[in-house]
C-alpha cells in the first residue's frame, strides 16, 4: 500500500503551524471482517517530526488514534522555506515518510 | 554495533519494552533510537500509566485545556485538542479510560514546541477522556467525558 502523506506548515507570527494527515489504516486488531475473522492489528506505533533535521514533535501511538490519522501543534523557531519532515514506523515494521517546506 | 546501541538506550533511560519489536523498529531517523513502550500501552488506570511512564500519582490540574465535543456521533473519529498551561510541559498523553487500552497516544514537546496538540481519537464508548501532562518531572491531568452515539472500535 502507498502510504500518502499530506504536510502543510505555515508561518503564523513567531511561530510555524504543522498539519498532517497520514493514509494509514489503524487496525485495532479487534475488528473482524465480512466472515468473522479477525483482520490483524496494524497501526502506527512511532512518529517523529523534524525541522531541519531537529525534532519539534515525536510521539508513541496506539490503535486508538483514529483511522488516517491527523495531527496539528505549533512551534518557534521556524522560518520560511524550512524543511519539515515527517517519519512513522508501524507495528509491522512499515515505515512512512513525507516532507514539505514551510511557507 | 547492536551492543553499543543498546547500552546507549539503557544510558538514556529508555524504557526497554518491547525487545521483540526492536528488530523492527530499526527504521530512518530518529525513529531507530525510540522503543514503543508496550507496558503504557497495556495500563488500565491513569495512576498506573503515570507509575510506568515514571512518576507519582498525577494530581488533577486547571491549567490544562481540553477542547472535545460533548458528544460524538462517531466514536471512530473524536477530534481533541489539548493545550497545556503547565509551565515546563514536556509530554501530553491522551487517555481514552473505557477503551481496551486505555493510553490514546503520548506526544512528546521538546523545547520550542507549543504544548498544544490536536488529533483524533477512537472511542469505543461515552467515558472520560483524559489528558496527562509530565512536568518536571511530575504528573497532572484533566477530564472531559465525551458522550458516543456509535462505537468505534466495532466490526
Amino acid at each position: 500500500m502507498a502510504n500518502p502523506m499530506k504536510i502543510r506548515a505555515r508561518v503564523d507570527g513567531d511561530v510555524v503551524q504543522v498539519r498532517v494527515l497520514i493514509g494509514h489504516v489503524m487496525e485495532t486488531g479487534l475488528r473482524k471482517d465480512a466472515e468473522g475473522k479477525l483482520i490483524p492489528a496494524h497501526y502506527i506505533q512511532l512518529i517523529d517530526v523534524t525541522y531541519d533535521g531537529r525534532s519539534i514533535l515525536s510521539a508513541q501511538w496506539g490503535p486508538a488514534v483514529s483511522r488516517n490519522p491527523y495531527l496539528a501543534f505549533k512551534f518557534r523557531g521556524g522560518a520560511k522555506g524550512g524543511k519539515i519532515r515527517v517519519a512513522w514506523i508501524d507495528s509491522t515494521g512499515q515505515t512512512g515518510s513525507g516532507e514539505t517546506a514551510v511557507e | 554495533m547492536e551492543q553499543s546501541r543498546r547500552r546507549f538506550l539503557n544510558s538514556a533511560g529508555v524504557t526497554l519494552v518491547g525487545l521483540m519489536a526492536a528488530a523492527g523498529l530499526l527504521g530512518p531517523d530518529a525513529l531507530a533510537a525510540a522503543q514503543w513502550n508496550k507496558a503504557a500501552f497495556a495500563a488500565r488506570k491513569l495512576e498506573d500509566l503515570a507509575r510506568i511512564l515514571g512518576g507519582s500519582a498525577p494530581q488533577q490540574s486547571g491549567d490544562i485545556v481540553f477542547v472535545g465535543p460533548e458528544i460524538a456521533e462517531n466514536g471512530a473519529v473524536v477530534p481533541v485538542e489539548i493545550t497545556s498551561h503547565v509551565p515546563g510541559t514536556e509530554s501530553i498523553a491522551i487517555l481514552v479510560e473505557k477503551n481496551p487500552n486505555m493510553l490514546a497516544a503520548n506526544f512528546t514537546i521538546p523545547p520550542g514546541t507549543l504544548p498544544e496538540i490536536q488529533t483524533r481519537v477512537k472511542m469505543a464508548e461515552t467515558c472520560n477522556v483524559y489528558a496527562l501532562v509530565k512536568a518536571q518531572g511530575r504528573f497532572y491531568y484533566t477530564a472531559k467525558e465525551i458522550k458516543v452515539t456509535v462505537g468505534g472500535c466495532g466490526g
